[in-house]
């Protein structure tokens, strides 16, 4: 087996914050005599990713992803555990290391807001010591893959959104990876520029074997991208495997959608109703009675279509969470 | 060979952090020019301040006369201008914004954008506050007695200078791990330097306890010093001790600065970058 690109193992990180009832009273006693309270941020996460593998990173918001992340690219010290990524510590942030890795933050801005993307590409080439061969290389490869021939003359400030998401994705993958974390990528873009984001990850992903660790609320860019996901929980290791595989563990239930030639008919025996128009009936039946169920409805009754379904991934992770 | 390509790559980073200052700077002109009026305006104040009292007590005060205060607040200027920096404001906006993990995920230690920075934006206005020294020393009639030694001397304390002052503050500056109110920091900096740094009046003015307190501060040797010294106020020996001093400071802030940094690092780590 091939070393690992990233590897943890009962990674931990504590943060102390001051903690104190709100009024005067408090806001005096606090003065003399803070109350720190611990939060568990990260609390014994042990995953490996392999090299080239695309894998989405899920949870609720304060999860503890974004800690991981910054853990792993280095911005913060764990408290506990290790951590190699691309057999480095991170958090001792070596030259050698800092130049294979990316962190793109969706609301972090490298680009130098008042000057064209491409001078703040010119600079990240000198920062990262890019021979200009490479550099020229890569920059029309990405110029390509995400479209931004239009874009690199604008001063950063007058591009949308989306527009300047593009330009922030390429000038940190300009030094080309081999490691790449991605945290909320697609975060308020609309569904074009999501869908394109979304492309793009796979070509880079495909094209230079860059392993991917992603995290996005957006439950199509996980479906679109990532075989494999990782879900966390108040800092802990929730679900560890395929996508498909998350679903089967998860959901005790499947949905079947019935199409009768008339819609007079009561199914509540059948199972939960959820929806019911125009004939068409959704219901919802325990995963290990869906075989009897269905025979029975097809047997009592005139149906036109009848499909079986996983409940919507996004209903899974709910139940995941809230579980 | 592999500290010839360090240095070969730095160079390449502050040109190219050059042109990305200049252009920057270009699109904010009207506050490039408010700044400007702001620094030639107070050593203007001063030096008219002085120039009267020095005419009211009979031509001369602790050693100067009126000309001898003009030339002293336009060369203050332009050495102000030199060894000028505004990091101590920036470091608390970049640790609270987050800014600073960007530069962190970088592979070049941050010093080296904002030294480059800071010297770029020098580069480009240092012309223009020339043209004003030209225009107040036509107004102003400064008077002072150069020699061909001091002029050259000048030239290593001007350097030493901005380096003492730059790693000083940045220093300071890196009080933003720690604490969130940094300008009750820099305003008790801003104090001193005005007082010790030969600011508010050349040195000579202040009693005997306040000069020796100069002399051991670092205060004196990133303003007021370099001025004396291509003024032709200082004996050749003062002017070696000056520069001893400042070579001592460096070496001192150098050590401090790395010291500071990585135990900054470790806060900012700790807490949640």
């Amino acid at each position: 087996m091939p070393q690992p690109a990233v590897h943890l193992h009962e990674l931990c990180k504590t943060y102390r914050v001051p903690e104190r009832e709100p009024g005067m009273r408090a806001a005096m006693t606090s003065l003399f005599h803070r109350k720190m309270l611990e939060v568990k941020a990260v609390d014994d996460l042990t995953f490996d990713l392999a090299p080239g593998e695309i894998v989405g990173f899920l949870g609720p918001n304060g999860a503890g992803k974004t800690t991981t992340l910054k853990m792993l690219s280095g911005l913060l010290h764990p408290t506990g555990g290790e951590g190699r990524v691309l057999g480095s510590i991170p958090w001792k942030r070596e030259r050698t290391f800092l130049r294979q890795i990316t962190l793109v933050m969706g609301q972090r801005n490298q680009l130098v807001w008042d000057i064209p993307a491409a001078d703040s590409f010119e600079l990240n080439r000198v920062i990262y010591r890019l021979p200009d061969a490479d550099f020229r290389h890569t920059l029309k490869e990405l110029t390509e893959l995400l479209d931004l021939g239009p874009l690199l003359k604008k001063p950063v400030r007058n591009l949308s959104l989306g527009e300047r998401m593009k330009c922030e994705i390429a000038a940190a993958l300009l030094h080309r990876p081999q490691v790449v974390f991605l945290d909320e990528p697609t975060i308020g873009l609309d569904v074009t520029m999501q869908r394109r984001i979304r492309a793009f990850i796979a070509e880079y992903n495909h094209r230079y074997g860059a392993t991917v660790l992603l995290t996005s609320h957006y439950m199509a860019d996980v479906e679109a991208l990532c075989k494999r996901v990782i879900v966390i929980h108040h800092g802990r290791l929730l679900f560890d495997g395929d996508l498909s595989a998350l679903v089967q563990q998860f959901t005790a239930h499947k949905t079947i959608v019935v199409q009768l030639e008339d819609c007079l008919a009561d199914l509540h025996t059948y199972g939960e109703v959820i929806n019911c128009e125009d004939g068409r009936i959704t219901l919802r039946v325990p995963k290990a009675k869906t075989a009897s169920v269905t025979e029975r409805l097809l047997a009592d009754l005139p149906v036109i279509d009848l499909l079986v379904e996983d409940p919507p991934i996004e209903e899974v992770i709910d139940q995941v969470f809230t579980s | 060979m592999n500290l010839l390509l360090e240095f070969r790559a730095l160079r390449r980073l502050y040109s190219q952090q050059f042109k990305t200052t200049f252009a920057t700077m270009l699109q904010y002109r009207a506050s490039l020019f408010i700044w400007m009026i702001s620094s030639v305006l107070e050593p203007l104040i001063y030096l008219v301040v002085w120039s009267t009292v020095s005419t009211g007590s009979g031509g001369s005060v602790g050693g100067y006369t009126a000309a001898g205060f003009a030339a002293y607040y336009i060369v203050f200027m332009l050495v102000n201008q030199v060894t000028y920096t505004w990091i101590m404001w920036e470091y608390e906006y970049r640790v609270r914004q987050g800014l600073l993990s960007v530069a962190l995920l970088k592979p070049v230690h941050p010093i080296h954008s904002d030294i480059s920075d800071n010297l770029s934006s020098k580069l480009i206005t240092l012309p223009i506050l020339l043209g004003i020294a030209a225009l107040l020393a036509l107004i102003f009639k400064p008077a002072a007695s150069p020699t061909w030694w001091s002029v050259l001397a000048f030239i290593p304390a001007l350097l030493l200078a901005f380096l003492v002052r730059f790693l000083l503050e940045w220093t300071l500056a890196l009080a933003a791990f720690w604490t969130t109110r940094v300008s009750a920091i820099n305003q008790v900096y801003f104090v001193l330097m005005l007082f010790l740094a030969g600011q508010i009046a050349p040195l000579t003015l202040f009693p005997h306890w306040i000069q020796i307190l100069a002399d051991i501060l670092p205060f004196r040797w990133m303003l007021g010093f370099p001025v004396e010294l291509v003024l032709g106020r200082l004996t050749p020996a003062q002017a070696w001790q000056g520069l001893g001093a400042q070579v001592i400071w460096v070496i001192l802030s150098l050590i401090v600065i790395r010291f500071v940094w990585r135990a900054g690092v470790r806060v900012y780590s700790a807490v949640g970058a």
